[in-house]
């Protein structure tokens, strides 16, 4: 970026989807009433003691085996000691020195073809409670609900050198996650969080430069604004012959800028030391292979296969591999009818709008894989045109009913009769004399003109292919 | 308490009575070994125990009154760990043990007085005041356990449960002439016991005898889902008859005999020794290089735990608040230092200290590693010996006057019961003796992992044979 090198690595936080919390039995069950959700341990009352959930190594050693980590044999839990009301006793239970997950590298799409991002290591942790502020009150609130659930931390090497491979980074880690079925991915709701740490330095330079870590940033649109905010910053102080200072700064997405939340001085000391509480955590091949045993196809893996099996184009296979459960629905289809092109024309269009339209995911729409290829059917063997079938499409999405009996209630159904369509035809051509003879005399593109003239005259129940044929073997008589 | 259970079920007292009188007399207690009592809990426990009695239907700990150290949760009874920061702290649950006891008929009369967080080895620095040695109540029972202690000692109670982080249930138990096992780490849950340093506290038995030490060990003892220190070591019941001692090898390290050792407790535990031999058991000496580092590597180790386990009691969930007026940081600064104490501080500022960045390494991992090197002085040691024999402490009970401004003095009385803890390692302390004063005088018996059976047996043993036990204050 005109003279400068731009370094950037994420921090990322996933929530997990396991039933309970990872040292307590409490449900992880989101939206509940404030504090429903704790008991003695999330709440860091006297005495309590944390107990591992091991469906969280489960989650942590999926995400590992997915991106190629190397997985511990040996784990620890160490504390991380600062205050804050949110945090009930006064420690987050984290990793430190001996991470679950080390190495490893989620493969994006960049300019240049696939770039190799390296993971620098996963670990476990517990979320922190939510505090929340009332502007009106002298006092805030505690939510201690979310304190406890399990998170994964996916730190990842400082591999990246510009805005979009970080955001494609970070889109490929969000669907390889939601593709194990261990986070749901909502950067909305905070199930997946992204902090960045980001520098630039000298065109070719050797020397890094001095990093800041951006936070606040929830949505994927605002870590691409928020990186190049403050990579423009970096270069404009270092323009003006300024030293960028290691802090911490708040992207403010509203303003669209970054404000400084902590300075390296103020940076917390966090007095790491194992977690006297918890055992270290021994992991053998037999886990190890017993979670392997259950990875699902990966997103890259089954992109690769999309385009190989279906031919399918690189757009394609990455808009219907988005998520496991469409590229589900997808490769359902194409098991009922083979028009692996057509099925994916169809998802990737009308699919996807009455999706968005509805505000709902594919596991929740009504229009099934056979209920879709149907539809395709009929367009096949003539009895619909694609615009009717358009139409028929969105009744079936609003009230769940098949191609087949929407057609015949309708009364609709193509005119595939050829008598019916020829005199039609043979009405159109005689009431335009100089067209036929422009046609006929070479101008062959008028073919559409009469087609069209058919569709509108049969208020566009005409079957277009039949009718094409019969206007052009008229003229050619 | 073996006693008692035999009294019940002579129908020569009914547990009731015996919950009524022992109330009685804890109220006219002089020597402040109660932070609070539970009449109306125990006489409702000792009720339910008499119904049990006459179906036939009760375990030994039936209705037999008990005391607990106030830094075990106690559901619906205010657990205060001796601090104002937790004065009015109810909890919601019963600490694993209390569970057990409950649950085994075992009347709670009340909790006892310790020092603040179970810091300290004197029961001086309770915000409820000093708990007072009944051998000489101008005197400190030791600590930090040393109202339950004290409350054995003055038959207050028929037995008591204690913690031990450094020393806390070995230490009073000597000062003040009854038998106190620190349990081998992970043999019985900490669920419930407020953290002072986890990874060194246990929760153990106080009592009169050995004999009845095991029955409440016995009682409590056991793997629990509920704490992941808690081992699944799959122990028989003790053997209440004792262990014959004929072949026992019995270990005496010099390093337990050097200076700063009273003459007069050496001499006792000596005597202690000689009796043990006099049993039949092998006397050889032995050595633990290391052990000399314990108390350097303890005041490490328990105060960074200690750090971090008090960081919880910040006045936004529980106990006191202090300050809120002012924003979120002048109340963690003024609930801090209005709710602890000066000892208790003290320990928060070294284990901070000893955590922090830079520090690390020359503190809290050169500690841990020590704790390894002492660790294997044990284990070579246990290859020569079945128990290793010394003095629980290096001096009798002194008076409360007596007490110098001077912690490191202090944190000494400690030198040969940390080892254990920094090890894992179990630990009996059993009356020996006397000084010239007639203060008591504790010998302490260490085995290897989970062996409590040995020591419990070897006291029993001792005890079958010597008076010092039975001497009350």
């Amino acid at each position: 970026m005109n003279g400068y090198d731009v370094v950037i690595g994420l921090e990322v936080h996933a929530q997990l989807l396991t039933e309970s919390k990872v040292f307590c039995g409490c449900s992880t069950t989101s939206g509940l009433a404030p504090n429903t959700s704790t008991c003695p341990v999330c709440m860091g009352m006297p005495g309590a003691l944390p107990v591992l959930n091991r469906k969280v190594v489960d989650y942590g050693i999926r995400l590992g085996l997915a991106v190629g980590s190397r997985i511990a044999r040996t784990c620890v839990f160490a504390r991380k000691n600062y205050f804050y009301p949110d945090l009930p006793k006064g420690y987050q239970i984290t990793q430190y020195e001996s991470p679950l997950c080390e190495g490893g590298s989620i493969d994006v799409e960049t300019k240049e073809g696939i770039k190799k991002i390296g993971i620098t290591r996963i670990h476990m942790e517990e979320d922190a409670g939510k505090t929340i502020h009332d502007e009106t009150a002298p006092y805030s609130y505690v939510d201690y609900n979310r304190a406890g659930v399990p998170l994964l931390e996916i730190v990842s090497e400082p591999g990246m050198t510009d805005t979009k491979q970080a955001v494609a980074y970070l889109r490929e880690l969000r669907q390889i996650l939601m593709y194990l079925g261990i986070c749901d991915g909502s950067m909305e709701e905070g199930s997946l969080r992204c902090d960045a740490n980001v520098s630039v330095k000298k065109a070719g330079s050797s020397r890094y430069g001095t990093r800041t870590e951006l936070k606040n940033m929830n949505s994927f649109r605002n870590v691409q604004k928020a990186l190049e905010f403050e990579i423009e910053r970096h270069i404009q102080i270092l323009e003006s012959g300024g030293r960028v200072e290691q802090e911490t700064m708040l992207w403010n997405p509203s303003k669209g800028v970054t404000v400084p939340m902590r300075s390296k001085e103020e940076s917390h000391d966090y007095r790491y030391f194992p977690e006297p509480d918890l055992v270290p955590v021994r992991i053998d091949d037999a886990w190890i292979e017993d979670v392997r045993s259950t990875l699902p196809e990966l997103p890259a893996e089954r992109r690769a296969r999309f385009r190989k099996r279906y031919g399918l184009p690189a757009y394609d296979t990455g808009v219907l591999t988005q998520s496991r459960e469409l590229a589900d629905y997808y490769e359902a289809c194409v098991g009922m009818l083979d028009a692996p092109k057509e099925i994916s024309n169809w998802i990737m269009t009308e699919v996807m709008r009455a999706l968005n339209e509805q505000g709902i995911s594919i596991t929740d729409f009504r229009v099934s894989p056979e209920m879709l290829t149907g539809l395709i059917a009929l367009i096949g063997r003539g009895r619909i045109s694609g615009s009717m079938a358009k139409e028929v499409f969105a009744e079936m999405a609003s009230t769940g009913h098949s191609a087949e009996e929407i057609v015949s209630s309708r009364g609709v159904g193509q005119i595939s009769d050829e008598e019916t369509l020829k005199a039609v035809a043979g009405r159109i051509i005689d009431a335009n004399p100089a067209e036929a003879r422009k046609y006929r005399s070479g101008k062959t593109g008028l073919l559409g003109f009469f087609v069209g003239q058919v569709m509108k005259a049969t208020q566009g129940e005409a079957n277009p292919k039949l009718a094409s044929r019969i206007v052009k073997e008229l003229l050619e008589e | 308490m073996l006693e008692t259970a035999r009294r019940y079920r002579k129908r020569k007292e009914s547990p009731v009575e015996e919950t009524r009188r022992l109330l009685d007399a804890i109220k006219r207690d002089t020597l402040n070994s109660f932070i609070t009592i539970d009449e109306q809990g125990a006489l409702l426990s000792a009720r339910s125990a008499e119904d049990l009695l006459d179906r036939e239907d009760a375990g030994v700990l039936a209705g037999i009154p008990v005391a607990v150290k106030d830094n075990i949760c106690t559901c619906g009874v205010r657990t205060t760990c001796a601090s104002e920061i937790l004065a009015d702290f109810v909890p919601a649950y019963d600490a694993t043990v209390v569970k057990k006891l409950k649950d085994q008929g075992a009347v709670i009369l009340g909790k006892t007085n310790l020092d603040e967080f179970a810091m300290g080895s004197t029961t001086t620095t309770s915000c409820f005041g000093p708990t007072r040695n009944p051998w000489d109540p101008s005197r400190t029972p030791g600590g930090s356990s040393g109202g339950s202690a004290a409350a054995v000692a003055a038959m207050l109670c028929a037995g008591a449960l204690g913690s031990d982080t450094g020393g806390s249930i070995r230490m009073p138990a000597s000062f003040c002439g009854i038998t106190g096992l620190k349990p081998t780490y992970g043999s019985v849950s900490r669920y419930g016991l407020v953290a002072f340093a986890s990874s060194l506290d246990q929760i153990g038995p106080m009592a009169a005898t050995a004999r009845d030490a095991a029955v409440l060990f016995d009682a409590i003892k056991g793997h629990d889902p509920l704490d992941s220190t808690s081992a699944l070591h799959d122990y028989a019941p003790t053997d209440l008859e004792g262990i014959d001692l004929r072949g026992v090898r019995i270990g005496v390290p010099e390093d337990f005999f050097g200076p700063g050792l009273n003459p007069e407790v050496e001499s006792a535990v000596l005597s202690g020794i000689a009796e043990l031999a006099d049993m039949g058991a092998q006397v050889v000496d032995i050595r633990l290089p290391h052990v000399r580092y314990g108390v350097a590597v303890y005041y490490i180790v328990a105060t960074a735990e200690a750090s971090s386990n008090l960081a919880r009691y910040d006045g936004v969930r529980y106990g006191m608040r202090a300050g809120e007026s002012g924003g979120l940081r002048n109340m963690y600064l003024q609930t801090r230092s209005k709710g602890f104490g000066a000892e208790v501080k003290r320990r928060i500022m070294l284990g901070t200290y000893a955590l922090s960045a830079g520090y690390y390494d020359a503190y809290y991992r050169k500690a841990s590693q020590v704790r390894t090197l002492i660790a294997d002085d044990f284990r070579a040691a246990f290859s020569l010996c079945d128990i290793i024999a010394g003095p629980t402490t290096p001096v009798t009970a002194f008076g409360l006057d007596e007490m110098v401004d001077d912690p490191l003095s202090i944190y000494l009385l400690d030198i040969y019961t940390i080892p254990a803890n920094l090890a894992g390692l179990p630990a009996l302390s059993i009356p020996c003796g006397f000084d010239s004063r007639g203060l008591p005088v504790g010998m302490q018996l260490m085995a290897p992992h989970f062996r409590e059976d040995l020591l419990l047996g070897a006291g029993i043993a001792f005890q079958d044979r010597t008076g010092h036990h039975k001497v009350r204050p």
